[in-house]
């Protein structure tokens, strides 16, 4: 190891706490507006820190009383989790056999291919046919219709992440338990699919993910609490005439609290995928 | 086994992901073909055939070659910043320095914060009469007074390109830095008992190793954010007049605030093969990246 002068030491570690603080800053300001009064938030010059933390507007929003902020948020938040449940759910049934199949036959590799490179497309160009389409089912402003519109997204990325990590099981592991007797199925339940848990894992946290971030679809083909989601009823606030700043990022909050603790807790895993080549959406 | 009896047990396999994705998917893109050469509206009938009209009207206003300007802008400029700040942190990230470890576990924060949460975060920052921005700037003597910087043309597009920028450069950095991690220590030794500066050692040595991964990131990023929608529409919505509409701002627009569905329709595909290509020439280098590097 290169043995460095104190001078390139220090400035090593004023360089950290500078990245340090561009990274939490903003962080850590959604969070005080949060929990400031709102005449702290107003005023002039601006109190960065609440002479009393004031929780009380976590609780106007969990709250279920009718008519109130509450109620729509929690029944955003309640759809928000629907969706992404039901849509990562189906992303996994169909990723998990079609990665499956690529990855032990590589000669219809080129039908995943064209799978994954719609994600080229931008959703702008799906928009008004899917909004034809769903109008015509009766499926706007409806969680199953948006769980359904998601899989564009989750399921292209979900399959490309399964076969990567059926590819690192190696096939020989698979032949030896056929020798042995048991079927295709028994051999995937039984061999394979427990030892691509951890890929399982991975995607449906991603698929997770892309769920609770989705936008512009939401924005389009919902319209009120029955399938509102989350950032759609963030952009409602923030667009809206609100006049508590810290009631917007209380939600904010709200909103990132899930995500955020993935990301921290499954570290390790979300980054393998990350560089395995697969990028957020 | 017969071979034939495996492709075809692979294709049942896969026929599930495949009719799903020709329903969401195929079938749409093909009737926004369909559309593009009508004058349909949303909702009514279907419109009649015009041609190559909408994309003659398209492609000559105006509106359009202004907002390819700012489409351009915005991802030339954001992509290239969160690549160079990206690489920065993770080569500080690569020392040795008190809590590394958790300064490296910080960086996942900013991208995993949903678009939206992001976006209504720094909308709040550039607040025009109580923004945290404008309060330490004035705090610290270097405004007199309160801007309003999504307000005002002149700063509107830079202020998102930073909102953006902050939440994307993480992902770059821990890209760079699983890859810094993966050069091997000895010939980083070696180079430096050859006598090759920070900069020859940089340029050299450790280049090679990241110039795969991020021509990866550098391919994904830009194509997001030549999409780039939601963060603009929480945070502008295009304005001030017009100065951060993007192509899927302009196209959003047309289809649905104007309910010119064919005409947006012939917007979007235009968008979508603007896309189409800079992935093919992107592609391209990354090949070409791929075969120097080995």
């Amino acid at each position: 190891m290169e043995r460095r002068s104190p001078a390139f030491t220090i400035f090593i570690h004023a360089c950290a706490l500078l990245l340090a603080a561009i990274i939490l800053a903003p962080i850590a300001w959604l969070f005080i507006m949060s929990i400031s009064p709102a005449a702290d938030l107003a005023a002039k010059p601006l109190r960065w820190w609440p002479q009393a933390a004031d929780f009380s507007r976590y609780q106007t929003l969990l709250s279920t009383a009718e008519n109130s902020a509450g109620a729509a948020f929690t029944s955003s938040l309640r759809n928000s989790l629907e969706i992404a449940g039901m849509a990562t759910l189906a992303a996994l049934a169909l990723a998990i056999p079609a990665g499956w199949a690529v990855s032990r036959t590589p000669a219809i590799g080129w039908s995943l291919s064209m799978v994954i490179a719609t994600y080229m497309l931008p959703p702008v160009a799906l928009a008004v046919p899917l909004y034809m389409g769903l109008s015509h089912l009766g499926l706007l402003n409806n969680v199953f219709g948006l769980a359904l519109v998601y899989l564009t997204i989750l399921a292209p990325f979900t399959t490309w992440l399964m076969k990567s990590g059926f590819d690192s099981i190696p096939r020989e592991i698979e032949a030896a338990a056929m020798i042995d007797g048991a079927g295709l199925f028994q051999t995937l339940r039984i061999i394979t699919l427990p030892l691509a848990a951890p890929v399982m894992a991975t995607a449906a946290l991603f698929a997770v993910l892309l769920a609770w971030d989705e936008f512009f679809y939401a924005l389009l083909f919902t319209s009120d609490q029955r399938a509102k989601t989350l950032t759609v009823a963030i952009a409602d606030l923030a667009g809206g005439r609100v006049s508590d700043y810290g009631l917007i990022a209380t939600a904010g909050v709200l909103a990132a609290l899930p995500p955020v603790l993935i990301g921290l807790v499954m570290q390790r895993a979300l980054i393998s995928g990350l560089t395995s080549g697969g990028v957020k959406g | 086994m017969s071979s034939t009896w495996m492709t075809t047990r692979a294709w049942l396999l896969m026929l599930p992901l495949l009719v799903v994705m020709v329903a969401v998917i195929g079938w749409p893109l093909v009737d926004t073909v369909g559309l593009s050469f009508t004058d349909a509206k949303l909702v009514g009938t279907g419109g009649s055939y015009v041609g190559f009209d909408n994309y003659t009207n398209m492609l000559s206003s105006s509106n359009f070659s202004r907002t390819l300007v700012t489409t351009t802008l915005f991802a030339v400029v954001s992509v290239a910043a969160e690549m160079v700040i990206g690489v920065l942190a993770a080569l500080l990230l690569n020392q040795q320095f008190h809590g590394r470890a958790i300064l490296r576990a910080l960086m996942i924060l900013p991208w995993a914060l949903p678009t939206v949460v992001n976006a209504t975060l720094w909308r709040l920052i550039y607040n025009p009469e109580y923004g945290a921005l404008n309060a330490a700037l004035t705090q610290l003597n270097l405004i007199d007074a309160y801007r309003s910087w999504l307000g005002e043309p002149a700063t509107a597009l830079t202020a998102l390109i930073v909102a953006d920028c902050w939440k994307n450069f993480p992902l770059v950095a821990l890209i760079a830095l699983a890859a810094l991690q993966a050069v091997p220590r000895d010939i980083t030794a070696a180079s430096l008992v050859d006598g090759a500066g920070p900069f020859n050692r940089f340029r050299f040595v450790i280049l090679p190793y990241l110039a795969g991964p991020l021509m990866v990131a550098l391919v994904l990023r830009t194509i997001e954010a030549f999409k780039v929608f939601d963060i603009i529409w929480v945070m502008t919505r295009g304005g001030p007049a017009n100065s951060t509409r993007t192509l899927s701002i302009l196209v959003y627009q047309e289809a649905f605030s104007f309910q010119r569905a064919g005409s947006g329709a012939s917007l979007a595909l235009i968008v979508t093969l603007l896309v189409t290509v800079l992935a093919v020439a992107y592609a391209a280098l990354v090949r070409k990246t791929a075969g120097s590097a080995a």
